[in-house]
């Protein structure tokens, strides 16, 4: 890269921060963030919870896109065009939270509950990893890709909000794809009659088949002795971090060795070699690996914010503190919320998607996702859901002041991916009891291993994603008279 | 708004995929690179950010020289030296 030019023009205040109207429109974002905050909390003490969610959000926005840490593209671009730089970004994330839930774990507020493990996790990955090759972006990176004004991104969302709004909600011919032992076993569960868990297909996928596996952490199932050899040892060590190292390495021989012999004219490489090599791999997209570090350290950080809010309250879940301020009406028939209590993306916008097709009437809450777990709260007070807006802001925010914001409206290719790529993912995070942030970072970084098996459907499904979309783009080339 | 790829001059391509996002910007320029002789000049054209680095690594892994880097608007205009 011999020549690198930024012909952007300037004004006389060329050189002043207030120069550009980018960090102009940057700051105004963060200043009303700030107002709505402090509003907020002159309002009520309480609402501190839901603002760790908004700021936390942010500075995942702000790490996303100073990263275009999207990892959807951690398997897409390896298969695609043969670049392991986001999968190298996403495994150094991990490495890092991993570190960060353990001296949480130790602290005692860890907030992770292990997932079941099941046929679901590696069908619901696939689903997902397939989907997220057309639309462009995963759950996280579509909401950072919408900050910095990409229309086709905000589509993304739109789809997976109402997509799983419908999935969870679906009755009817669905109930007919149901094993007879689901339904069987739903109706042993005791559930309140209102929810009629015995129809709907996904209230019986939830009470006849998830309720019935188990999920544990790694130290729990290793029967570890101790709290901190559990979480560092168990969980963070044989979890996620040696995991990590052998995908690395196993990405170096396949994916980048080949290069980096031949960059650096190597022709007998020794251990040093490869060693370099794979150091050059970490530190290759320097961007990413920082962006990698940022949201492990951050995501831990949430970690720990939420559970000392939860044990100052004497709380399990923000549904009891909506309940004392008299927000009742969004509330489960246990008085719960939504609130995993770290990043998560995809329950929050099933929760906008079913709000507002309640306001419109064609929502019901007979149904365990919304009725009995989630509720369906306004996302004036959706504490999760504020943690997405705050990747939009966050994102935006640094969009601006790197001068990559552009108003991006799709064409209809575009729009018709992102529509059938969002459906897609919507239905494989609702299969997997979440996207890749909450069935594989989440997890894998607690020492629950189903977040490994959701990585294998979605390398699976990424891999799949490809190979259709690289016979779509013969057949647009075809098309479009030109031959590549 | 659709993909274009055109030749310019003897040994001389464009490829403008302004308007799409990931992963149309990195799978194009990868098809077409994989098509141009060593020595081919590719002037891509893109406002897709993030496609921006896997496009890069690529260039990087693959031995192609990235020579030139404009950005105006939103846009990027990148020239590549095919190997």
């Amino acid at each position: 890269m011999s020549e690198q030019s930024n012909a952007i023009t300037m004004d006389g205040r060329e050189g002043l921060w207030y120069g550009h109207k980018g960090n102009l429109y940057a700051m105004l974002i963060l200043g009303l963030v700030m107002i709505g905050s402090v509003w907020a909390l002159s309002l009520d003490t309480r609402w501190i919870y839901l603002l760790v969610y908004v700021w936390f959000g942010i500075g995942y926005g702000v790490l996303l896109q100073y990263g275009r840490f999207c990892m959807a593209s951690a398997v897409r671009d390896l298969f695609a065009v043969g670049v392991p730089r986001m999968a190298v970004g996403m495994l150094i994330a991990v490495v890092l939270f991993s570190l960060t839930a353990a001296v949480v774990k130790v602290m005692g507020v860890n907030t992770f509950h292990p997932h079941p493990i099941g046929w679901h996790v590696i069908i619901g990955g696939a689903i997902f990893g397939f989907g997220i090759v057309f639309t462009g972006g995963c759950a996280s990176g579509s909401l950072y890709k919408s900050g910095e004004g990409n229309l086709g991104a905000m589509l993304v969302v739109l789809s997976i909000s109402f997509s799983q709004a419908i999935y969870v909600t679906l009755g009817g011919w669905f109930d007919r794809l149901v094993p007879a032992s689901w339904t069987e076993s739903a109706a042993t569960k005791g559930m309140p009659e209102e929810l009629t868990v015995t129809e709907g297909w996904f209230d019986q996928f939830t009470a006849g088949y998830i309720w019935d596996l188990q999920g544990s952490t790694l130290a729990e199932s290793l029967e570890f002795e101790g709290e901190v050899a559990g979480a560092f040892v168990g969980n963070a060590f044989l979890g996620a971090i040696l995991p990590s190292l052998v995908l690395l390495v196993y990405l170096y021989m396949f994916a980048y060795r080949k290069g980096y012999l031949r960059r650096y004219k190597i022709e007998m490489p020794k251990l040093g070699d490869h060693l370099r090599g794979i150091w050059s791999m970490v530190s290759s997209s320097r961007n990413t690996a920082i962006a990698g570090l940022g949201l492990g350290l951050l995501a831990g950080l949430h970690m720990w914010a939420t559970g000392a809010l939860r044990d100052h309250y004497q709380i399990f879940n923000f549904g009891e503190l909506l309940a004392d301020m008299g927000h009742t009406a969004g509330l489960s028939l246990q008085d719960t919320v939504f609130d995993p209590g770290y990043w998560y993306i995809t329950t929050q916008e099933a929760q906008w998607g079913a709000w507002i097709m309640e306001k419109a009437g064609v929502m019901s809450r007979d149904n365990i996702f919304f009725g009995l777990e989630n509720g369906i709260p306004n996302p004036i007070i959706n504490a999760p859901g504020w943690m997405s807006i705050g990747i939009i802001f966050g994102a935006a925010v640094i969009a601006l002041s790197r001068r990559e914001f552009k108003w991006k409206v799709p064409n209809l290719e575009t729009a018709m991916f992102a529509l059938i790529g969002g459906a897609l993912m919507g239905l494989g995070a609702r299969l997997a009891m979440g996207c890749n942030i909450g069935a594989f970072f989440a997890t894998v970084t607690n020492g629950d291993l189903s977040g490994w098996v959701f990585l294998a459907g979605m390398t699976l499904g990424g891999y799949l994603g490809v190979k259709a979309f690289s016979r779509w783009m013969e057949w647009r080339a075809g098309k479009d008279e030109f031959d590549i | 708004m659709a993909v274009k790829f055109e030749k310019v001059a003897d040994g001389d391509y464009l490829l403008d995929v302004t308007g799409y996002v990931c992963p149309h910007p990195q799978m194009y320029t990868k098809k077409v690179l994989g098509k141009l002789e060593s020595g081919d000049v590719l002037t891509l054209l893109f406002d897709n950010p993030s496609s921006g680095e896997s496009i890069i690594a690529m260039c990087d892994s693959e031995g192609n020289d990235l020579f030139q880097r404009t950005e105006e608007g939103g846009t990027s205009q990148w020239k590549i030296r095919k190997a």
